[in-house]
């Protein structure tokens, strides 16, 4: 039959109790939903993007009203609770009762106001859920200065947010230094450089004495006697457990409402999960044991065995740009060890405690690549008295580097999905590895996994070492393709040195085993013959993808896209007449504002490609290059032209930019941004190459992404002048021509060369920067120019995009 | 046989294709680099794909959307795709590009 089971609180724990229920058994209850909050479950561990506005709500939303519906789940949303009346088995809400047969208590936490004076004045504001988040928001759009009150997790993720936000941060924090819970002073110093470093002001033991102000907060008074102004104060000190209910009903609480292992409370048809559960002396305030403890709810309320075990957690900072890692339990003490590494000019602390040979605790600081290997050996109690020497290196040291992941993807069971674009499970790459496909390029054959955006290569690598044991060996390098031996770099090198100025010299030179190559190396060699002889070797179009080939996009349909280029964003009314006119006369379909600042217009059929090139070209309008690995887009802010906050004038720096770099062919596609001040509207952060102007001059970045994968960028250099500026950008798009292999974006091709050799190259030595930026001058020479208007206006190229002859219209004759 | 002339064979880029509009469909003639020409259905029959527009090597092309390649003598998808493209009789005769007018659904004109 089925049972009636009243959930209060709709958070991330309960949510997830929900989904175990109805996963294993459907029917098995009647659910009704209570949520203080007006709406249901989201991701609260993401109300830090939303504050820095990286995310908005939107897309943090873990339950819409739709799932709640489709499910069949009463909820009463924005109606508080008044209380549980454990005699009747009756929940009492504002609206009205609802009957339980279960009930499950997960209110979560409160903020931990301190009782100070002022306390409860508005624009005071604790940071626990999306309505805190808004009021944030709010107060930050109006700018002005906001004082964070608690340097904890919590409060420096507010400060971080508050300051990306535009208000002037200041975070007071009682203790010696910043998240004394998860780090030791030395990272806790790290983390406060980074933080000053972006303009927050941190004073650490800052104990607040009272909040002043008549009508609303002003300022921040400190036992120490200093005030400190104040639009907006955020009260970040801590959680504790919201247990009035459990309280209410004479439910056994202490710190928070006491659970078993089953999560039963004191009540046995009330059970409690989240921040509100004390378990054996702990309170919970991170996702995982959560997790653990939904599932453990979920099969306890559906009279299945399991039991809830506290387990070692470790904590990150979702800082962007702040790299911290903690794990396990680091205070020193007689019987224990450290072991610790420095490299104080790039920011670097790990920080290893050790005791009878087993690794009790970890924290790191600017890099935590090895955070969760590090972790795995506090869980596991490993010893480590072997690896002793090298352990604080990390996995890569210890030889059996590749256990882990091996033993990860050996588990794995042969249903699980490896590659995702072709839906290839492990199944079948066992399968033809067993059937002889013993090497990436055989496995690509014959299953296609790996074979299309190639981010699981790893995982099909992986599967051919489990699947072959010691029979495997991984390629050091990758040849190209099927058709040579060679890799990426030892063809660069050799078209250099051997001087091959041809694709056929290449083919005969380098001992190729096909006649002229295949689709994967021939538009590889062809780039880097053209990138190396500018003057010598002519472009192939017929050894380049449609898209370049075409200079246009190909849809699905065998259609095109057509992007005229605007400089630096900027257009005019008639180009927008004259884009509004070709849109019109082609029938395009589709008109869309792309990211790039420009307007693509979608669905031009193949054979009006050169006609509708004309009339753009016409009104003054170029190729913006949308389809090629090449200069894509410069995009910019409207800098001191416009905005109150501009330094430089970002807008002409971008158009300046883009005329210099039109035209270019690039190993991949190569996206620039200038942005007028560090706000950053134009992104120039997550560019290939990022201009961030500031008022002593410009901040050259390069290796962003934002793609397949998002990578912020990391600063080249700064500069004082635009010249300057265009100088290094030519240089560093030169260097990255000349080495990059084929399809390595810039930060890919930075993995592999590091930036140290980049900046050694055109940042310190001034001679060479000067010959890069001559050697692309050189090549701009040949290919700065609109290849819309060359095929336009030559008969031949036109001809070729039409059909070479109409067999269906003589039969009408 | 019903050869019908419909252009010649420089109209078509080494290493390249152009199509003809014909009664069954589109027909892409393909030039390779040793100057021979093949006849096949333009559409991949994986997502359908203008193979007109891939990249011509060998005796082979390979379709612009998804990599699909198939051997032109056969119209054979090659490696792990399943599938087959027609293939047309066309033969060049003193620079002249001849397709077999009943192959491609054309009666004799004249």
């Amino acid at each position: 039959m089925t049972q009636k089971l009243v959930i209060i609180g709709a958070g991330m724990a309960s949510g997830r109790v929900i989904e175990h229920l109805l996963d294993a058994d459907p029917g098995a209850y009647d659910i009704t939903l209570f949520n203080a909050e007006p709406r249901g479950n989201y991701n609260r561990i993401m109300l830090s993007p939303v504050l820095s506005g990286e995310k908005i709500y939107e897309e943090i939303v873990t339950h819409s009203d739709d799932w709640y519906v489709e499910r069949g789940i009463t909820c009463r949303f924005g109606e508080h609770v008044v209380k549980i009346d454990r005699e009747m088995k009756v929940v009492e809400g504002e609206n009205g009762h609802v009957p339980y047969d279960k009930l499950v208590i997960a209110t979560g936490s409160a903020p931990f106001i301190i009782p100070v004076p002022g306390h409860d004045l508005p624009g005071v504001i604790s940071y626990r859920d999306l309505d805190d988040t808004n009021a944030m928001i709010e107060a930050a759009a109006k700018g002005g200065k906001a004082v964070v009150i608690g340097g904890g997790l919590l409060g420096l993720e507010a400060a971080a947010g508050l300051k990306e936000r535009g208000m002037d941060v200041t975070v007071l924090h009682l203790m010696g230094h910043l998240m004394e819970r998860q780090l030791d002073e030395a990272a806790g110093y790290l983390l406060r450089k980074d933080l000053e470093a972006r303009g927050i002001t941190v004073k650490t033991q800052a104990s607040t004495k009272a909040i002043l102000g008549e009508d609303r907060a002003r300022a921040v008074l400190l036992e120490s006697g200093e005030t400190l102004g104040a639009d907006l104060v955020v009260m970040a000190v801590g959680i504790r457990p919201e247990t009035r209910l459990a309280n209410d009903a004479h439910l056994d609480v202490a710190r928070g409402i006491e659970v078993n292992a089953q999560m039963q409370t004191s009540d046995p048809d009330i059970y409690a999960v989240g921040e509100c559960v004390e378990f054996d002396g702990h309170l919970f305030g991170l996702v995982a044991p959560l997790y653990d403890q939904a599932k453990v709810l979920a099969d306890s309320l559906l009279g299945r065995p399991n039991v809830f075990v506290v387990k070692e957690l470790a904590t990150k900072l979702k800082v962007t740009g702040c790299d911290l890692f903690s794990a396990g339990d680091f205070a020193e003490g007689e019987t224990r060890e450290d072991i610790v590494f420095r490299d104080p000019a790039r920011g670097i602390y790990k920080r290893l405690v050790i005791e009878d040979d087993k690794l009790m605790g970890a924290v790191m600081y600017g890099d935590t690549a090895d955070g969760s290997w590090f972790f795995g050996l506090i869980k596991d109690g490993t010893e480590i008295e072997e690896m002793r020497e090298t352990l604080i290196f990390g996995p890569a040291f210890q030889g059996g580097a590749s256990a882990d992941p091996l033993s990860a993807v050996a588990a794995l069971p042969p249903e699980a999905e490896i590659c995702g674009c072709n839906g290839v499970c492990k199944g079948q790459i066992t399968s033809a590895i067993e059937g002889g496909a013993t090497d990436l390029g055989a496995i690509r054959a014959t299953t296609k996994a790996s074979a299309s955006c190639g981010t699981c290569t790893g995982l099909v690598e992986q599967l051919l070492s489990v699947t072959l044991g010691d029979g495997y060996a991984a390629p050091q390098a990758q040849p190209i393709c099927g058709c040579t031996q060679h890799t990426h770099e030892d063809v660069r090198r050799l078209i250099k040195s051997q001087e091959l100025k041809s694709q056929a010299a290449v083919w005969q030179e380098l001992g190729w085993t096909t006649p002229n190559g295949c689709h994967v190396c021939r538009p590889a060699v062809n780039y880097y013959l053209l990138a190396d002889w500018p003057l010598e070797y002519r472009d192939d179009p017929q050894s380049r993808f449609v898209n370049e080939r075409k200079h246009a996009n190909i849809q699905k349909d065998g259609t095109f896209s057509v992007v005229p280029r605007m400089w630096g964003g900027i257009t005019t009314p008639d180009e927008l007449r004259a884009i509004a006119d070709a849109a019109d006369k082609y029938d395009v379909p589709t008109v869309k504002v792309t990211g790039g600042q420009r307007i693509d217009l979608l669905g031009v059929r193949g054979e009006d490609l050169p006609g509708i090139w004309s009339d753009l070209n016409r009104a003054g309008l170029v190729s913006g290059h949308a389809y090629s690995k090449g200069l894509r887009t410069v995009k910019t802010c409207v800098g001191t032209d416009h905005c109150r906050f501009g330094t430089q004038d970002s807008t002409g720096l971008g158009i300046k930019l883009e005329k210099h770099l039109w035209g270019a062919w690039t190993p991949h596609k190569l996206k620039l941004a200038v942005s007028g001040c560090p706000r950053n509207c134009a992104e120039a952060t997550c560019k290939d190459i990022g201009v961030v102007c500031v008022d002593s001059g410009y901040e050259i970045h390069v290796g962003g992404a934002a793609g397949m994968e998002i990578k912020g960028t990391e600063v080249l250099c700064k500069v004082t002048s635009e010249e300057e500026a265009v100088e290094v950008i030519s240089a560093m798009t030169q260097i990255y021509r000349e080495n990059a292999r084929y399809l390595d974006r810039i930060y890919k091709w930075l993995a592999r060369v590091g930036l140290d050799w980049v900046k050694a190259q055109i940042v310190d030595d001034l001679e060479n920067r000067r010959a890069l930026a001559e050697r692309f001058a050189l090549s701009q020479s040949v290919y700065r120019k609109d290849p819309w208007a060359e095929h336009a206006q030559n008969s031949t190229t036109r001809a070729q995009y039409a059909p070479l002859a109409n067999l269906t219209l003589e039969a009408a004759e | 046989m019903n050869w019908i002339d419909i252009g010649q064979i420089d109209d078509i880029p080494l290493h390249g294709a152009r199509v003809v509009k014909t009664p069954v469909g589109c027909v892409a003639l393909f030039r390779t680099g040793e100057d021979e020409v093949f006849a096949a259905d333009d559409r991949c029959p994986h997502k359908g794909g203008p193979l007109s527009e891939g990249i011509v090597h060998g005796q082979s092309v390979t379709c612009p959307l998804h990599n699909w390649v198939f051997d032109l003598n056969t119209g054979q998808a090659q490696g792990a795709d399943e599938g087959r493209i027609g293939t047309y009789p066309v033969r060049v005769e003193g620079g002249r590009l001849l397709i077999d007018g009943d192959a491609i659904g054309k009666r004799s004109a004249a």
